[in-house]
C-alpha cells in the first residue's frame, strides 16, 4: 500500500516518434506492479507509478528495443549506496566463512579435543586445517594481502600490512610445524591456524560494523539536500512538464503550486504567494513574495501559485552551496588532529620494527620455547596495533559535530573555527538585527478609558496611512495583520518633529509625541507615567488623541528577538562575557542591555570603529567572538577570533564568517559554542582512547608484563581488541548526534 | 651460531624497514607536461603515489576509485584545503595551479592512503 504511489523516473534513449512512445508505454505498463506509465517524447523521460524495481523497468524498455537508465544524479547516489551495501554484505560474508573455519578450532583447542601433531593421523588433520585456513586467508583475507603488497610497492605501510603480516606469519609458521614438527622443540609444536582465521573474521566484522556506523555520520548533508525536491514543473515551448532538477537550465521558467517546495533559486516573474523560508532562515512567519522577489530552493510555497525564472542551478543554489560548505568543513581538521596524522604516517613501519625487536627479545632472553614465544608475541604486536583508531579519531568527531551543527542551522566553516570557538572568553553582539529584530514594530497598545486596543490601532493606522514616517509601516502592518478596516481621512497635516493631525470620520485626531499633546492641551492623565516606563525600556511612546481627549499610547520599538535573552543567559552560564556593540544612543543601548541581561555596552560606535573596539577587548586579553549581520560588520567579524554571521544564508555571510547562523537568532551562537566544546571533547576522548589503546596494547602484546605477572596476550584477543578499537571511536563520535541542545531559561 | 645469525637477520630486517618505508623514494613517479594525470585508488594505495608537477602550470589529477573500502571515499589535500568525495568507478578531477614549489601530500581521511604532489 505504502509503495503503490511510488514514482520512478527513467531517462530514455532511442525514441524518435510518437509510435515509440506507445511501444515504451505498453512495455512499461506490462511490468507487474506498474499502475501508470507515461513517456514524454520531448524530454525523453518516462514517469512510472507503482511498486516496481527500477532494473525491471529498464529491462522492459530494453526488450521493447529502446534503452533506459535512471536519471543521473539519483543514479549516482543510489549507485553509491548500493556499492556500500554490497561491500558491507561482502564483509559479513567473509566474516562468516572465516568464522566457520576458525570458531570450531578456537573452541576445541583449549578443551584438548584436537589431535596431536606428532602422529601421522593428527598431522593429516592439521594439514587439512591448514589448507582450509589458506582458503580463509585467500577468500576472506585476500584484500589485506593485495592491499599490503600494493602499499609495499609504493613504499607505504598500512593496516593491511599489519594484518597480512600477522596472519601470514601465523599461517606459515603453523604449516612449517605441521610439515616438520621435529624442527621445533616439543613445547613449540603448536599450530596457530585458529588465530589466523579468527583474527581475519574479527577484523572483517569490525570493518562491517564500522561501515554501518559511518554511514550515519554523513546523514546531515543528505538531509540538507533532501530539502530540495527532485522534480520541477518546467515550462518549455509553452508546455508544462515535470523535469528532473538536474536538467533545468538557467533562465527557464518554472511553476510552483501551493504546498510545493521551490525546486531551485530564482526570481518570481508572475503571481504572488507566501513562502515559508524557515528551513533556511528560521523565520517562522511566511514571507510575502511578488514578481521581482527572490525565491530559494528548498523553501515551501504556502498559498499561491507562481512562475519564476531559474537563476541559480545545480551546484550554485544556496542549498547546494550550504551542503558543500558543510561537507568541506566536515573534512577539515583542527590542529589538534594533526598530531595524530603525523603519528599515523610513521606508525605502521614503527610497529613493524617493534615487532621485530619483540621477536628478538623473546628469542634471546625468553623462556623455552623461545622461537614459538617470539613468533607469537611478534604476531600479536602486529595484530593489536591500530593506527585506524588514531586516524579516525578526529575526522569522525568533526564530521558528526559539524553535521549536528548544520542540522541546528549553524554552519561551521572549518575545524579551526571549531577549535577557536571553544576558547572564546567574550562574545560581542551587534544590537540591531542581532539582539533585536532590526525592524520597528508595535510593542504595546495602551488604550485610555473608553477605548480598546483594536480601536486605538484602527484609528492610528487610519491616520498613519498618509504618513511617510518609518514608524507608520509598523502600525499599518499590525492593523492589516489584525484585519482592521482603515477609515477615510481628510485634512491630513504633518507637524514637523511632533506628529500628525487629520480628521477621521469627521473627528480631529492627533497622533504624535508628548509635545504635540501638550501643545494641544490634551490631558494625558496617568498615561505619562506609562510613557515614562516605556521610554526606559527603549520603546518610543506615541500618543493618540481624538476630539481633544487622550485615546491611548502606541509604543514602537525595535523588538528584542524572543530567543535573545535565553541565548545570552546560556552564553553567560558557559562563563562567557557578553558585550553589546551598537551605533545606537547610550540610552537605548542601555535599556536593551538591561532587558537581555548584558553588563557591558559600547554605544554610539560608528561602523568603521567597530573593529577597533574588538581590538580593545583583545588587548585586555580577551578572546573575542563577534556576532553581526555579515555585511556592515564585516571588518569586526574579521578582527574577531571567531566571526559569527547572523546572515540567514546570504552569500556574503557564508563566504565571510567563520560560523554562519542560518536561523537569525542568538540561540545559534550558544549552540555553536556548545557543539564546538562537545565536539572537541569528543575528539580528545577519541584521541586519548586511541593513544592509550596503542601505548598500552602494543607493550602488553609484546609481553612486557610477562616477567612481572606472567601475562601474555592471546593473538585472538588482540584481533578482537583491534577490531573493536575502530568501532569504539566511530561509536563515540556518533554519540554527538544525540547531543541535547535544550534551551535553558533565563 | 644460529642465535647470532637470527639476531643479525633481525637487525638487517629493521634496517630494511627503515630504508624501504622512510628513506627510499617511491619509484612510481610521473612528471607531467601534459597537465593531466590519472591516479588509480585501489587496494589501499594511490597509483602513482608521487606526481611531479611544474610550478605555475595547471595540473589535473583525475582520481579513479576502484577500492570499495570506505577508507577510500575521500581524498584530502590538507595543505591546500581541498577535499573531494570519490565515487567508485567515477573519475573525479581536481585541477590546480601550484603557485609555489613544495611537497603537497594527499591522503585519505585517516592518512593511511598517501600520495604526494611534488611541485618544482
Amino acid at each position: 500500500m505504502a509503495k503503490s504511489d511510488q514514482v520512478t523516473r527513467l531517462s530514455l534513449s532511442g525514441l524518435h516518434c510518437a509510435g515509440c512512445v506507445t511501444t515504451v508505454e505498453t512495455a512499461l505498463k506490462a511490468v507487474p506492479g506498474v499502475t501508470q506509465a507515461a513517456v514524454n517524447l520531448t524530454e525523453r523521460t518516462a514517469t512510472v507509478k507503482g511498486d516496481v524495481s527500477v532494473p525491471a523497468l529498464i529491462q522492459a524498455v530494453a526488450q521493447s528495443g529502446y534503452s533506459a537508465a535512471e536519471p543521473k544524479s539519483d543514479a549516482e547516489e543510489a549507485g553509491k549506496e548500493a556499492a556500500e551495501f554490497a561491500y558491507y554484505r561482502a564483509l559479513l560474508h567473509k566474516t562468516l566463512v572465516a568464522a566457520v573455519v576458525g570458531a570450531p578450532l578456537f573452541v576445541a583447542e583449549p578443551l584438548g579435543l584436537l589431535p596431536s601433531l606428532m602422529h601421522a593421523q593428527g598431522r593429516m588433520f592439521w594439514l587439512f586445517v591448514g589448507i582450509a585456513s589458506l582458503f580463509v586467508l585467500v577468500y576472506s583475507g585476500g584484500h589485506f594481502f593485495t592491499g599490503a603488497w600494493k602499499a609495499f610497492k609504493a613504499h607505504n605501510a598500512t593496516m593491511d600490512t599489519l594484518i597480512a603480516l600477522g596472519t601470514g606469519v601465523a599461517w606459515l609458521y603453523s604449516m612449517v610445524i605441521v610439515a616438520f614438527p621435529e624442527l621445533a622443540p616439543p613445547l613449540a609444536r603448536h599450530a596457530y591456524f585458529e588465530a589466523a582465521t579468527v583474527i581475519i573474521a574479527l577484523i572483517n566484522l569490525g570493518a562491517a560494523l564500522e561501515m554501518r556506523a559511518r554511514g550515519k555520520t554523513s546523514e546531515a548533508v543528505k538531509r540538507l539536500l533532501n530539502l530540495q525536491p527532485k522534480i520541477a514543473r518546467v515550462i518549455r515551448n509553452g508546455e508544462e512538464a515535470d523535469i528532473n532538477i538536474a536538467e533545468i537550465g538557467l533562465d527557464e521558467t518554472i511553476r510552483v503550486r501551493p504546498g510545493e517546495k521551490v525546486p531551485i533559486d530564482g526570481v518570481i516573474i508572475e503571481g504572488h504567494s507566501s513562502v515559508d523560508e524557515s528551513m533556511l532562515t528560521g523565520e517562522p512567519m511566511p514571507k510575502e513574495k511578488n514578481p521581482g522577489d527572490e525565491v530559494v530552493g528548498g523553501t515551501l510555497n504556502k498559498s499561491g501559485s507562481f512562475l519564476f525564472q531559474a537563476k541559480h542551478i545545480g551546484k550554485d543554489t544556496a542549498l547546494a552551496r550550504i551542503a558543500e560548505m558543510v561537507r568541506q568543513a566536515q573534512n577539515a581538521k583542527p590542529s589538534i588532529g594533526r598530531l595524530a596524522d603525523k603519528i599515523s604516517a610513521v606508525f605502521v613501519p614503527s610497529v613493524l620494527i617493534i615487532s621485530v625487536i619483540t621477536f628478538l627479545a623473546w628469542f634471546d632472553f625468553g623462556p623455552a620455547p623461545a622461537l614459538s614465544y617470539g613468533l607469537v608475541t611478534a604476531m600479536t604486536v602486529l595484530i593489536i596495533a591500530c593506527p585506524c583508531a588514531l586516524g579516525l579519531a578526529t575526522p569522525m568527531s568533526i564530521m558528526v559535530g559539524v553535521g549536528k551543527a548544520a542540522e541546528q542551522g549553524v554552519l561551521i566553516r572549518n575545524g579551526e573555527a571549531l577549535q577557536q570557538a571553544v576558547k572564546l572568553t567574550t562574545i560581542v553582539l551587534d544590537k540591531t538585527g542581532t539582539i533585536t529584530q532590526g525592524q520597528p514594530a508595535v510593542t504595546a497598545l495602551i488604550p485610555a478609558a473608553g477605548w480598546d486596543e483594536a480601536k486605538l490601532l484602527q484609528w492610528a493606522a487610519s491616520i498613519e496611512v498618509a504618513s511617510e514616517h518609518p514608524l507608520a509601516s509598523a502600525i499599518i502592518g499590525l492593523a492589516k495583520q489584525r484585519r482592521l478596516a482603515l477609515m477615510p481621512l481628510n485634512d491630513f497635516r504633518a507637524i514637523g518633529g511632533h506628529g500628525v493631525s487629520a480628521k477621521v470620520n469627521g473627528n480631529l485626531v492627533l497622533f504624535g509625541n508628548q509635545k504635540l499633546m501638550r501643545d494641544h492641551h490634551i490631558d494625558l492623565g496617568n498615561l505619562t507615567a506609562r510613557a515614562a516606563e516605556l521610554s526606559a525600556q527603549a520603546q518610543t511612546p506615541l500618543y493618540l488623541a481624538a476630539q481633544n481627549k487622550a485615546a491611548g499610547i502606541i509604543a514602537i520599538a525595535d523588538p528584542i528577538k524572543p530567543t535573545s535573552k535565553a541565548a545570552i543567559y546560556r552564553l553567560q552560564a558557559q562563563g562567557i562575557k557578553v558585550v553589546m556593540l551598537t551605533g545606537d544612543s547610550v540610552h537605548t543601548a542601555n535599556a536593551i542591555a538591561a532587558q537581555v541581561g548584558i553588563d557591558e555596552v559600547f554605544a554610539e560606535v560608528l561602523p568603521q570603529d567597530k573593529a577597533a573596539k574588538i581590538a580593545e577587548l583583545q588587548q585586555r586579553g580577551e578572546i573575542v567572538g563577534m556576532v553581526g549581520d555579515g555585511i556592515n560588520d564585516a571588518p569586526a567579524l574579521a578582527a574577531a577570533a571567531v566571526g559569527f554571521a547572523v546572515g540567514a544564508g546570504t552569500d556574503v555571510a557564508i563566504e565571510s564568517a567563520d560560523i554562519t547562523l542560518m536561523h537569525s537568532n542568538l540561540k545559534g551562537v550558544a549552540d555553536a559554542i556548545e557543539i564546538s566544546k562537545t565536539t572537541l571533547r569528543n575528539i580528545k576522548q577519541n584521541l586519548f582512547g586511541a593513544f592509550i589503546y596503542n601505548v598500552l596494547g602494543i607493550p602488553i602484546a609484546a609481553g612486557v608484563l610477562y616477567p612481572v605477572v606472567a601475562l601474555l596476550l592471546n593473538p585472538m584477543i588482540a584481533g578482537a581488541a583491534m577490531a573493536l578499537s575502530s568501532v569504539t571511536v566511530v561509536s563515540n563520535a556518533n554519540r554527538l548526534r544525540w547531543l541535547d541542545l535544550v534551551e535553558s531559561h533565563a | 651460531m644460529s642465535l647470532i645469525l637470527i639476531n643479525l637477520a633481525g637487525v638487517f630486517l629493521i634496517g630494511l624497514i627503515v630504508w624501504w618505508f622512510w628513506i627510499a623514494e617511491t619509484r612510481t613517479r610521473l612528471i607531467t607536461e601534459s597537465g593531466a594525470v590519472d591516479i588509480l585508488v585501489e587496494g589501499g594505495t594511490y597509483q602513482p603515489a608521487r606526481i611531479d608537477a611544474p610550478v605555475g602550470k595547471p595540473v589535473t589529477l583525475r582520481f579513479l576509485r576502484k577500492d570499495p573500502s570506505p577508507c577510500a571515499e575521500k581524498v584530502l589535500f590538507d595543505k591546500l584545503g581541498i577535499s573531494r568525495d570519490l565515487t567508485i568507478g567515477k573519475p573525479e578531477e581536481i585541477t590546480l595551479v601550484p603557485k609555489q614549489p613544495g611537497v603537497f601530500e594527499f591522503t585519505c581521511q585517516m592518512g593511511m592512503y598517501r600520495g604526494r604532489l611534488v611541485v618544482k
